[in-house]
């Protein structure tokens, strides 16, 4: 394991099943009446978030607590930072307080790994700009392994818009690490051209796809991060490239349909689609709290030092 | 210990759980993961064979619980936790291998009162090496085994190491 979570590019695959074999055990902690165990006790964790995400935050919260841990929220409304404090600055106040962890969400690619650079705690990426989002990965390859068996072989499509996609970059490099198959399925215009290099096959027709799939995975249309020129309208887009009941008829016995929320119902998802039993968002989440302790689990249940015990 | 010696041990034992818990009445078995979970599989075979009651066996893991995590340089390897029954009201015997600092029996009994209120806690250890670093005892025993302090005592289980044995390695 590194020091830090930053991206999926940087975690092999005996990290990947170390990580998703602890978060089994950690399963199980949330099914029991008390869900907590004292592993991190007098460890803090601090959620740094630069952008808004309740199911993120709450998630990672969550995890630290079951733990044990400390936890302390800050986000940038009525902290220092709408006073207009820097990155590197909130960095050292957090790191003067003695924060063994720091979760990071920034509107910015690459801010996390500017924050190893000022502080000494671990650093976990909870979704930075349009780069990586490594635990949103984490969990979903939890998620197909957990109800499929198996990564190896594996036949998934990440459908919609992958340029703007952290979680499709960062499960992308998952799934290419562990021997899956991955197609991108969208309009040229949100495919990004480096595509190829990520090892991953690139369709602009669902159609075509769909039928040859263990795995579609439904990326949310993203408003707020891109000016409507990349697709003509919601309701074009909707029709070429949405998961429709018609499309989901053509999906092999047995394939799950995934969505890392939240999910714009009607738009890349239809309403009856997403509350299908193949469809397995809800489990994503649950297990999302599992795939974060885990992490918190293996980043600071350690000393750290490069000495084998 | 030869697989003999192993064997008889275990049979003795689950006579004696028997002996003190009245014909099992109750009676849970927790074995702790590694190894401990197997010898409760063949102590609930032992007393199903002696008085043909069925004991449930739950699997423990203690990693959770440790008091050195954030000490040894990786995070401790997690196993699995499945004690599909509830614990509280009934007599618990945990069951490990070897009883050395009784550090890990502590462990599992802040592991257990999370789980429930069992009525009892007991402690079965196929091997008590001595050297306690807190108040903790025994209450069945396979064998006594005097070592020192930095010998190492290794208990094999057939399901996991293909043969059963107890081998004390002294210090190098």
């Amino acid at each position: 394991m590194n020091r830090h979570l930053l991206s999926m590019s940087d975690v092999t695959a005996d990290d990947v099943t170390r990580i998703l074999d602890t978060a089994e055990s950690f399963r199980e902690v949330g099914t029991r009446v008390i869900k907590k165990v004292p592993a991190l006790r007098g460890r803090t964790v601090v959620n740094l978030f630069y952008e808004n995400s309740t199911r993120t935050r709450i998630s990672f919260e969550l995890a630290a607590k079951r733990l044990s841990a400390d936890v302390i929220n800050f986000t940038t409304s009525g902290s220092s930072v709408s006073k207009g404090e820097s990155l590197k600055d909130t960095a050292l106040t957090l790191q003067a307080m003695g924060a063994d962890a720091i979760v990071i969400r920034h509107s910015s690619s690459g801010a996390p790994l500017h924050l190893t650079r000022w502080v000494h705690g671990h650093v976990l990426n909870a979704g930075d700009g349009t780069h990586e989002h490594p635990t949103q990965a984490l969990l979903d390859l939890y998620t197909m392994r957990e109800k499929l068996g198996r990564l190896e072989g594996l036949r998934v499509a990440i459908v919609g818009d992958v340029l703007h996609s952290r979680v499709a970059r960062s499960l992308s490099f998952g799934l290419v690490t562990m021997g899956a198959d991955v197609t991108l399925v969208g309009p040229p215009t949100l495919i990004p051209p480096d595509a190829p290099a990520w090892g991953v096959d690139v369709s602009y027709d669902i159609d075509g796809v769909v039928p040859k799939l263990d795995v579609c995975y439904v990326l949310r249309v993203q408003t707020e991060r891109q000016r409507l020129e990349y697709f003509p309208s919601v309701r074009e887009y909707s029709r070429l490239f949405g998961l429709t009941g018609r499309r989901v008829a053509m999906l092999p016995e047995g394939s799950l349909i995934m969505h890392p929320g939240p999910m714009n119902r009607g738009v890349e998802i239809d309403s009856d689609v997403a509350d299908l039993p193949q469809s397995v968002i809800e489990d994503q989440v649950t297990n999302g709290i599992a795939i974060r302790m885990a992490l918190l689990y293996l980043l600071l249940g350690g000393s750290g030092s490069e000495v084998a015990a | 210990m030869d697989p003999a010696d192993v064997r008889r041990a275990l049979t003795r034992i689950a006579h004696e759980i028997l002996e003190r818990d009245r014909g099992g009445e109750g009676v849970v078995l927790v074995g702790i993961a590694n190894r401990g979970d197997d010898l409760a599989r063949r102590l609930a075979t032992a007393i199903r064979q002696i008085e043909a009651v069925d004991v449930p066996v739950g699997v423990l893991d203690i990693t959770f619980y440790r008091d050195d995590i954030g000490l040894t340089a990786e995070a401790p390897e997690v196993h699995e936790t499945a004690i599909p029954f509830d614990v509280s009201g009934r007599t618990v015997v945990l069951v490990d291998d070897v009883l050395f600092t009784g550090r890990t029996i502590r462990a599992a009994m802040d592991a257990l009162m999370d789980l429930g209120r069992p009525r009892r806690i007991q402690l079965a250890v196929l091997v008590d090496r001595g050297h306690r670093e807190l108040p903790i005892r025994a209450d069945f025993v396979g064998k006594n085994v005097p070592t020192s302090h930095a010998d190492q005592v290794r208990v094999l289980v057939e399901e996991l190491d293909g043969e059963d044995a107890v081998v004390v390695e002294g210090a190098r």
